[in-house]
């Protein structure tokens, strides 16, 4: 599915799944009346923009640190010719939540995710190991904002 | 040779957020999302061995002390055409950041603001701001509406565009219980 493809629907459904799904007993059957739908067109919908990838998640967006997990933005100075090998590398580990290519002599950046704060020095260690390079980590000292909303 | 700074200022040890065994389940169960059926509390129930209405309970109890911060649609910046996206970073007088961090977060268009440890002499930005746009000179006028903010406080800024997401799956959480 191609951005030409949504219609109208489609794009409210998305600005509007952006917001947050109501903690009530039919969420999908409440946004489904705010919009002027049936729920299961909407259900339907949905999964279709989930499974095109239109969406990359549908759920529940959960903080790390408040599950009593650690969390940290890192970077690599990949050598362009071992991009990929690095790369996957990289993706190999389960802690890894997202990692994207960035132009700058830093161009790997990535998310990890961990059980326990104590466990991120672990996996820089060991991406480290795997990589042969040396990870610039960078935690969050102070959150001033997380919101994403991209109007469609 | 490493670079990394090992020694991040601990977070508080786990539970003091109240979280439980059936709790825990629950993540578990939907960090890789909601089933999309008309009720997804009695669908994740099943799969936990708990009633819908508990594990709705449970899920309202974790959105009220911040441990979800919202159950929603993550889009695909790209297929949604928003092509640049830009991770400002930001070299901001360390006595002046916070109260600017502030106002950066409240322009229209930041999605995620954060202050961050320097890595002199590679690294000197210790401001993040992300911001997306359909075109890069549309992330650039955002930039500049940051740059006018944060005024004499800063030196010098950067906009690392991605050009790949190479991987984007949210944080996941193994099986085993986290020991301390």
């Amino acid at each position: 599915m191609s951005l030409a493809e949504l219609d109208a629907l489609d794009r409210r459904l998305i600005n509007r799944l952006q917001e947050g799904l109501p903690l009530s007993p039919r969420p999908f059957a409440a946004v489904a009346g705010e919009l002027g739908v049936a729920e299961d067109a909407l259900l339907e919908r949905l999964a279709r923009l989930r499974a095109s990838g239109v969406l990359s998640r549908f759920g529940p967006m959960y903080h790390a640190e408040r599950l009593g997990g650690g969390l940290t933005l890192a970077a690599l100075a990949v050598p362009e010719a071992d991009f990929e090998r690095v790369s996957e590398a990289v993706n190999a580990f389960p802690e890894v939540a997202h990692n994207y290519r960035r132009e700058h002599t830093l161009n790997m950046w990535f998310v990890l995710a961990t059980e326990t704060p104590s466990r991120i020095a672990e996996v820089i260690e060991a991406i480290e190991a795997a990589t042969g390079l040396p990870v610039y980590n960078m935690p969050k000292e102070e959150e001033f904002h997380v919101r994403l909303h991209l109007p469609v | 040779m490493s670079v990394s700074t090992c020694r991040s200022r601990e977070a508080p040890v786990r539970d003091d957020q109240g979280l439980d065994a059936h709790d825990r389940a629950i993540v578990l169960a939907t960090q890789a999302g909601l089933p999309l059926v008309p009720d997804p509390w009695g669908e994740v129930g099943q799969r936990v061995g708990m009633s819908g209405e508990e594990v709705l309970e449970r899920m309202r109890a974790m959105h009220e002390r911040g441990v979800i911060r919202r159950i929603a649609a993550v889009p695909n910046h790209y297929r949604l055409g928003y092509v640049a996206n830009g991770m400002t970073v930001w070299d901001v007088d360390d006595a002046e950041i916070d109260r600017l961090g502030r106002e950066v977060a409240a322009i229209e268009g930041v999605s995620h603001c954060y202050r961050r440890p320097r890595h002199l002499p590679h690294w000197p930005y210790n401001l993040f701001a992300m911001l997306h746009g359909r075109s890069r000179e549309e992330v650039e006028r955002q930039a500049a509406v940051l740059r006018e903010r944060l005024g004499e406080a800063c030196r010098d800024h950067r906009i690392l565009y991605s050009s790949r997401i190479l991987k984007k799956t949210g944080l996941r959480l193994s099986r085993r219980a986290p020991q301390e």
